[in-house]
C-alpha cells in the first residue's frame, strides 16, 4: 500500500514535506494506525504521532486522512484511495509531523468551565436525577477531546482565538444540560459574544466527523435558543 | 553532572500518572493548598482508565440488597486469599463515599427509573457471602472509565492542579537514607530534561500489559513507574499474577465489558452450546474472571472454539434487544462493529481470554506508602515514596481480580495516598539535598540512547519479547515452558546493549520514549517469569499445570522480586482485617 505522509521536522530547519511510503501489509481488518505503526517500526522509526488507546476511546490520534479528519485508530484501511494521504489536523500549529499543537484548544475547553458547578451542602447519599434528565447529557459527555470536530470548523479556521470551537461549546452545553448544575445563566452569560458562540453558522462539519457520532451543532444550536429564551 | 545544570522545579509533591489514581491523589493535594506537580507523559484523558467499560463497584443496594460486608467478602474469595483483608475492608468499606464523591463531582452516572445510580451485576459478585447474585457495579452506560476520568480531569481544572502534560518520568532521585525526593523528567516536546524535586513522590503509572503480545491495554501502559522502583533497588509484589480477561477481541485485543454478560450475555462454543455451566454451575457466566477465561481456554484447547482456526468462543448478547444494546453497552457496540465486524444486535461477538490487568506491582500499605523488606526486619516505608492504582500492589485484588473493582481502587487509595502525603508534608517540612548522581545515571539512561551504532532495533526486541511472554506465560504454565521463556527472554535482553536508534533528534522523539518504555517492560517481563517460575501452585490467574491445586501451607504468602540477581523474598497475607472477623481461606468455587 502506498501512503503519502506529512513530515515536519522542526529541528532540520527545512520547511514541511510529503514522504511516501510503501507498506507491504494486508488490508483486512486493519486500521490507518496499523499501518503507522508498521510504518514506524519497519521503515522509518522517525515518523512522529500519537497513540494511546487504539480502540477510539481515548481521543490522541485524530489525523487528516485523504481530506477527512478521522482517528487513525478507528479508521479502517480498506476501501481508502491510494495514496493514502495522511496529514495534521488541520489549522493547528505543527509540532513534528502529525503532532499538533493542541494548547489553544484545549485552552477553549477550560474557558467553558467544563465541571459540575453546585453549592448546595452535599447529601449524605448521591443527588437523584431522573433518567431523562440524565438522558439530556447523552450525546454530550462522550466527547474524546479528540479535535477532530474544532479543527474542521472554518469558523475555528478564521477565528481560532475567539471562537471556541465545537468541541468547546458541545462541553459548556453538557453541564448546562445537567440539572444538577446551578450556573446556567453565568455560563449563558460567558457564551453570549459575538466571537465565543455566535461564530458558529451551522456549517455541519462537526456533525460529519465526529467520530462518536456526536453533534456539536446541535447543542450549540441549543445553547443559542436558551440565550432568545432567556432575553424574553 | 551537578543537578543545578538542568532546569529544576520545586513542588510539595510530584505525580507521575494522569489517570484515575492520579488526578483523585492531584485533587486530594490542590484542595489542601499543597503545591503539586503532575507529570503525565500523555494528555490526562488519554490515559487508560479511559477505557474501563463496565463501572466501579460499591454496597450501595440501589438495586439489591447489600452491604460492603459482602462486597468484601467477595473481594477476598476473588483474590484467591492472596489479598490483605485489612487493606480490602478499607476498599469495601470506603467504596459508597467513594461514588457518592463522584457523582457529586458530576460524574455522569446512568440512573435507574428512581433517579438513583444505575447498578448491574458483575462477575464473582454475591449476596450474603456466597449466596444468589448481587447487583454491585455502578455504571455511566458502558464508558465508565471515560466519565471517571474526564470528571476527575475536569475536577482537577476547577482546583487549578499544575499539569506537566507530555512529560515523561525517568528515574526517582533517592538518597542515601532512602528518602525519595522526586523524579527526573523528560519534556517529550523539547526532548529536554527536567529535575521535579518534591518532598513526595506519588507514582500512578497504571499497568504493563504490553508486555504481552495480545493485551486490552493502551501502547503507553509500559509499566514506567515500575521499571523505576526496581532501578532504584526496590521489589515488585506478586508479579506472577496477571489477569487475562475471559472477552478480549482476537488478535485485536480490545476489551468486550463483563457489563456484557452482565446484562444477560451468553457465552457459547462452537457447537452451540452455552458452556459455562459445566465450570461454574452457580455463577454460570458471571463466575470469576480467572475461571471464566480459564473455562474459554479449555473449549478452544478441546477444539470447540469458533471460526476457521477454532480460537475464539462466542458471546451472544442478541436477545436483550436492540433498544437496550444501545442505551447500555453503546461502546461495545462500537468496538465491536469496528473491530470484530459484528454488530451484537444481530450476531454474536468472538471473543478470546486476553491479558488486562497486573494484579501485582509496587508493594504498599493501605495509605498509598511504598513499603520494602529491610534487612531482616519487617517492612518499612520508603520515606517519600508512594504508588497507588495500578502500579501498586496494595494487595486489594491478591491472585485475581474482580471487575468494578479497578476503578474503585484508583478513586479509594488516590484519595487515601493523598491524605497521607498531607501528613507526611506536615511531619517533613524541609527539603533534604538532592544527591547529584542519581540524576546523573537517570541522564545517563537517556544518554545512552544517543548511541549511534547497534544492530538491533527496539520494536524488534519489543516485539521478540511480547511473544515470548504471550507463548510462555498465559494462562496456563508449566514449569518447562516458564523455563523455556526465561531463558529466550535473557537472548534477548542481553541483545538489548546493541540495540541504538536511528532517530536522534531532540524535539518530540517517539522512539526514543519507545526505547525508554522497552527497559522499563524488559525488567517487568523478567520478574513475571522468575516469580511465576518459583510459585509451584496454582491460584487465581496464576495457574500452573503441573501444579494444579492450591497450596496454603506453603503459598498463601506475597512474592517480592528483587532485580539485583533476581531475588525473591515472601511475605505474608495480611488475614486479619481491620475490625472485622479473617475470611479464613476456603475452597473457592462458583
Amino acid at each position: 500500500m502506498r501512503f503519502r505522509i506529512y513530515r515536519y521536522d522542526p529541528e532540520s530547519g527545512n520547511a514541511p514535506r510529503m514522504q511516501d511510503y510503501d507498506l507491504a501489509m494486508d488490508p483486512a481488518g486493519k486500521k490507518v494506525l496499523d499501518a503507522l505503526i508498521a510504518i514506524k517500526d519497519t521503515l522509518d522509526e522517525s515518523l512522529a504521532f500519537r497513540r494511546s488507546c487504539r480502540e477510539g476511546v481515548c481521543g490522541s490520534d485524530g489525523v487528516n486522512v485523504n481530506g477527512t479528519n478521522v482517528l487513525a485508530c478507528i479508521t479502517a484501511l480498506e476501501g481508502l484511495k491510494e495514496p493514502i494521504e495522511i496529514r495534521p489536523l488541520p489549522r493547528l500549529g505543527v509540532i513534528r509531523d502529525l503532532i499538533v499543537d493542541m494548547a489553544q484548544f484545549y485552552q477553549h475547553y477550560r474557558a467553558v468551565k467544563p465541571y459540575l458547578i453546585n453549592l448546595d451542602p452535599e447529601p449524605e447519599n448521591e443527588r437523584l436525577q431522573a433518567p431523562e434528565d440524565r438522558a439530556e447529557l447523552d450525546g454530550l459527555w462522550e466527547c474524546i477531546l479528540c479535535g477532530c470536530c474544532t479543527t474542521s470548523c472554518p469558523s475555528f479556521w478564521w477565528n481560532p482565538d475567539k471562537f471556541l470551537g465545537p468541541a468547546a461549546l458541545l462541553q459548556g452545553y453538557r453541564f448546562i444540560a445537567d440539572t444538577r448544575d446551578q450556573a446556567t445563566n453565568e455560563r449563558l452569560d460567558f457564551l453570549e459574544d459575538p466571537y465565543r458562540l455566535f461564530r458558529c453558522h451551522g456549517i455541519m462539519n462537526c456533525v460529519e466527523v465526529c467520530p462518536k457520532g456526536l453533534n456539536p451543532t446541535q447543542a450549540i444550536g441549543k445553547i443559542k435558543s436558551l440565550l432568545v429564551k432567556r432575553a424574553l | 553532572m551537578n543537578p543545578a545544570r538542568i532546569p529544576k522545579r520545586t513542588f510539595d509533591a510530584v505525580i507521575v500518572g494522569g489517570g484515575g489514581a492520579g488526578l483523585r491523589a492531584a485533587l486530594q493535594l490542590s484542595q489542601a493548598n499543597l503545591k503539586v506537580g503532575l507529570l503525565s507523559k500523555v494528555f490526562p484523558t488519554r490515559s487508560h482508565t479511559v477505557s474501563a467499560q463496565g463501572g466501579i463497584t460499591a454496597a450501595l443496594a440501589n438495586v439489591s440488597e447489600d452491604n460492603w460486608h459482602w462486597h468484601m467478602y467477595d473481594t477476598v474469595k476473588g483474590s484467591d486469599y492472596l489479598g490483605d483483608q485489612d487493606a480490602i475492608e478499607f476498599m469495601c468499606r470506603n467504596a459508597p463515599a467513594a461514588v457518592y464523591e463522584l457523582e457529586h463531582m458530576g460524574l455522569p452516572f446512568s440512573r435507574l427509573d428512581n433517579g438513583k445510580i444505575y447498578q448491574r451485576p458483575f462477575g464473582g459478585q454475591s449476596k450474603n457471602y456466597g449466596g444468589e447474585q448481587a447487583i454491585r457495579t455502578c455504571a455511566a452506560a458502558d464508558r465508565t472509565g471515560h466519565a471517571l476520568l474526564h470528571t476527575l480531569y475536569q475536577r482537577n481544572i476547577a482546583a487549578r492542579t499544575q499539569f506537566f502534560e507530555e512529560y515523561f518520568a525517568l528515574d526517582l532521585v533517592r538518597d542515601d537514607e532512602g528518602y525519595v525526593l522526586g523524579v527526573v523528567g523528560l519534556e517529550i516536546e523539547t526532548g529536554e530534561p527536567c529535575l521535579f524535586e518534591a518532598r513526595a513522590t506519588l507514582l500512578a503509572t497504571g499497568g504493563a500489559c504490553r508486555i504481552f503480545r495480545h493485551s486490552t491495554n493502551a501502547h503507553i501502559n509500559t509499566g514506567d513507574g515500575l521499571g523505576m522502583v526496581l532501578r532504584a533497588g526496590l521489589p515488585l509484589e506478586d508479579m506472577e499474577f496477571w489477569q487475562f480477561h475471559p472477552t478480549g477481541i482476537p488478535e485485536v485485543g480490545s476489551l468486550i465489558s463483563e457489563g456484557v454478560r452482565g446484562e444477560g450475555g451468553i457465552l457459547y462454543n462452537k457447537d452451540g452450546e452455552a458452556f459455562m455451566p459445566r465450570y461454574a454451575p452457580n455463577a454460570k457466566d458471571l463466575a470469576s474472571r480467572d475461571v471464566v477465561a480459564r473455562a474459554i481456554a479449555q473449549e478452544i484447547r478441546a477444539g470447540r472454539g469458533c471460526g476457521p482456526h477454532g480460537d475464539y468462543v462466542h458471546l451472544d448478547i442478541r436477545k436483550l434487544g436492540a433498544e437496550k444494546i444501545k442505551a447500555r453497552l453503546p461502546g461495545i457496540r462500537e468496538l465491536s462493529m469496528q473491530f470484530a465486524g459484528a454488530d451484537p444486535i444481530d450476531a454474536p461477538i468472538p471473543v478470546t481470554p486476553t491479558a488486562h490487568y497486573m494484579m501485582g506491582g509496587i508493594p504498599t500499605n493501605l495509605h498509598g506508602q511504598v513499603v520494602t523488606p529491610v534487612r531482616t526486619g519487617p517492612e518499612e516505608a520508603v520515606p517519600g515514596l508512594y504508588a497507588m492504582g495500578e502500579c501498586a500492589c496494595v494487595s486489594v485484588h491478591g491472585a485475581n481480580r474482580l471487575g468494578g473493582n479497578s476503578l474503585l481502587d484508583l478513586v479509594v487509595f488516590g484519595r487515601a495516598a493523598g491524605q497521607h502525603v498531607i501528613d507526611y508534608l506536615r511531619d517533613n517540612p524541609i527539603p533534604r539535598p538532592l544527591p547529584g548522581e542519581q540524576v546523573d545515571k537517570a541522564l545517563a539512561r537517556l544518554a545512552r540512547w544517543d548511541r549511534k551504532q547497534g544492530s538491533e532495533t527496539v520494536a524488534g526486541l519489543r516485539l521478540e519479547m511480547q511473544k515470548i511472554m504471550q507463548d510462555h506465560c498465559g494462562v496456563y504454565r508449566t514449569e518447562a515452558l516458564l523455563k523455556e521463556g526465561l531463558e529466550q527472554l535473557d537472548k534477548v535482553e542481553a541483545r538489548l546493549p546493541d540495540a541504538a536508534l536511528a532517530d536522534h533528534s531532540r524535539m518530540f522523539n517517539t522512539a526514543r520514549l519507545e526505547a525508554l518504555e522497552l527497559d522499563n517492560l524488559m525488567g517487568i517481563a523478567r520478574a513475571t517469569l522468575v516469580s511465576a517460575l518459583a510459585r509451584t501452585e496454582s491460584r487465581g490467574a496464576h495457574t500452573r499445570e503441573d501444579h494444579p491445586k492450591r497450596d496454603d501451607d506453603r503459598w498463601l504468602r506475597h512474592t517480592l522480586y528483587f532485580r539485583e540477581n533476581d531475588t525473591l523474598d515472601y511475605k505474608p497475607v495480611r488475614l486479619k482485617p481491620l475490625t472485622v472477623e479473617t475470611f479464613q481461606p476456603k475452597e473457592r468455587t462458583y
